[in-house]
């Protein structure tokens, strides 16, 4: 689904952050990215999202190269791809059940169209009666379920969660995990970025570790 | 049963449209300064056009009004029969087409031209003035002025044709240099206000990143992303110039309607004589409604440009290329 080969990133002039990365996430799978902090995790992450292009190599993703695709091709292809912020970045003059709603709303539709998805997907989520809430009155645990309910509205073919469980308790970030688990049974590839030991050690997943800038796939 | 009502009522309610958030956030602090400043500036400018075009109309008033007469100047002589002369010089004007009136200045009309310099009880027999013969010209047509001047001068050898024509063109060159640096204060002005619109839009621009990314990473097209914002700050521009072109507008009104109350007085005789009655004429009005057009219309493309810009960023990240 999406294919890395001695992909390198460098900003400006600097040294290349990313080195050599070659992976392959195929359909329906699981994994774990890890590294320390600043090992380049996030950038890693907007590669796989598009947001940034490589300075070497060659990204593939759903079968199409990325040096080919063209700008307005881009929204078309994020809405495969779901993404869970670190920050979250829900809208804040917006309740849950509008930044839920938000992808599907860019897209035009109607809202009677998608509101028993969206409210399903809340109440999926447990935020079934937060319908009307707005983010700053969310507690940690509530925006992390709300983000993640935003990326999965749209039934991406690959969810992407930097650092998902980093602002959350111990059991929350169990419940979440169980949540990503459930979501990838359903047919969804998932990579959540962690640098969390614990919650790697739950489940029996891919491993990718990041170090100075090289990537270690650990199946 | 209450419960039954209870649950239609719920039901009823959830099928209703939901009433949802702008996607572009309302109005914000910065929002509001934005408003503010384009009611200013568009103000400004608006005023500076109802001045330019006041200036404008009145240097035409000037001009037409000073080319609407002439004046015919009959020297004394001992041997001149001044009122014969005066009758002659009168009749010979009225003979000539896009002549309407010719009038003697008589004798009293004279002694109080003269009355501020000379005092009154003055006998015109005893001091060798002048007398003067006004001929009122049809603007539309003017006489020919060579051929009248030619044929009062051999009738009436003391006679001369002052066609005002020295002070008409002063007047229009005068007239034309004010309408010129009334433009050019005019395009300075605008050009400000172009420049503080576009200034104070990528301000109030600036708190609405996250919403661009947002709404960029959840895969809407630029194009949307574009068109919400460009008609919010639409929306934006039109409140701000339409409350300073209608302060603009109010204002000429109060002025006009301070300058007809006043009109006996000494102050707005003084003001009358240089500006007219402070009438902004239609062009004025109009003149209001394009700053205000073209103010709204600048702040909606200067958003679009901001979003667009922003969004290339977004893009382009901090990699090398795209």
């Amino acid at each position: 689904m999406i294919h890395f080969e001695n992909v390198g990133l460098r900003y400006g002039m600097g040294p290349e952050i990313l080195r050599d990365i070659s992976f392959h996430i195929p359909k329906r799978s699981f994994q774990f990215l890890s590294g320390p902090s600043g090992a380049g995790k996030t950038t890693l992450l907007r590669l796989l999202f598009l947001s940034l292009a490589p300075t070497r190599g060659l990204i593939k993703v759903f079968g199409k190269d990325r040096a080919l695709i063209r700008r307005d091709e881009l929204p078309h292809i994020r809405r495969k791809i779901g993404v869970v912020f670190q920050d979250f970045r829900l809208l804040e003059h917006m309740t849950t059940y509008e930044n839920v709603a938000l992808p599907l709303r860019v897209r035009g539709r109607e809202e009677a169209s998608y509101r028993s998805d969206v409210t399903e997907l809340l109440k999926w989520v447990g935020l079934g009666e937060r319908l009307n809430a707005h983010p700053p009155i969310l507690s940690g645990g509530e925006k992390q379920r709300a983000a993640i309910a935003r990326a999965l509205i749209e039934q991406p073919d690959i969810l992407l969660a930097d650092e998902p469980t980093g602002n959350v308790d111990p059991p929350l970030a169990r419940r979440l995990l169980r949540l990503f688990i459930e979501l990838n049974r359903s047919g969804t590839a998932v990579l959540i970025a962690t640098h969390d030991l614990s919650l790697m050690d739950q489940v029996d997943a891919r491993r990718l570790v990041l170090a100075d800038g090289r990537l270690a796939v650990h199946d | 049963m209450i419960d039954t009502t209870l649950k239609s009522l719920v039901r009823a309610r959830d099928g209703r449209r939901r009433r949802m958030a702008p996607i572009v956030p309302a109005q914000t602090v910065a929002g509001h300064a934005l408003i503010a400043v384009i009611a200013i500036m568009t103000f400004l400018a608006c005023l500076t056009v109802g001045a330019v075009t006041l200036v404008r109309d009145t240097a035409s008033v000037w001009q037409s009004q000073i080319a609407r007469e002439a004046t015919i100047q009959i020297r004394p002589r001992d041997d001149l029969d001044m009122e014969a002369a005066l009758e002659a010089a009168r009749t010979i004007a009225g003979t000539f087409a896009g002549v309407r009136e010719a009038t003697v200045v008589d004798s009293a009309a004279t002694a109080r031209l003269l009355e501020p310099w000379l005092g009154t009880g003055l006998d015109l027999e005893e001091l060798p003035v002048p007398r003067l013969v006004i001929v009122t010209i049809d603007e539309a047509a003017p006489p020919d002025f060579a051929a009248m001047r030619e044929a009062i001068r051999k009738q009436v050898p003391n006679a001369s044709l002052d066609d005002h024509r020295n002070w008409v063109d002063r007047l229009v060159s005068m007239a034309r240099t004010t309408v010129t640096i009334g433009f050019t204060v005019l395009i300075l002005m605008l050009s400000a206000t172009v420049l503080t619109v576009i200034f104070a839009t990528r301000g109030a621009m600036a708190g609405n990143g996250h919403v661009i990314e947002v709404l960029h990473y959840v895969g809407a097209e630029a194009r949307f992303i574009a068109s919400q914002f460009r008609r919010h700050f639409l929306l934006t521009g039109i409140k701000g110039a339409a409350a300073g072109g209608l302060s603009a507008i109010i204002v000429f009104i109060l002025f006009g309607w301070w300058s007809g109350r006043n009109m006996a007085t000494p102050e707005a005789d003084q003001a009358t004589a240089l500006f007219g009655n402070f009438a902004i004429g239609m062009t004025g009005y109009l003149g209001v409604g394009v700053v205000v057009v073209l103010v709204a219309a600048l702040t909606a493309a200067t958003s679009h440009a901001t979003v667009v810009a922003h969004l290339n960023g977004v893009d382009v990240g901090t990699g090398d290329h795209l």
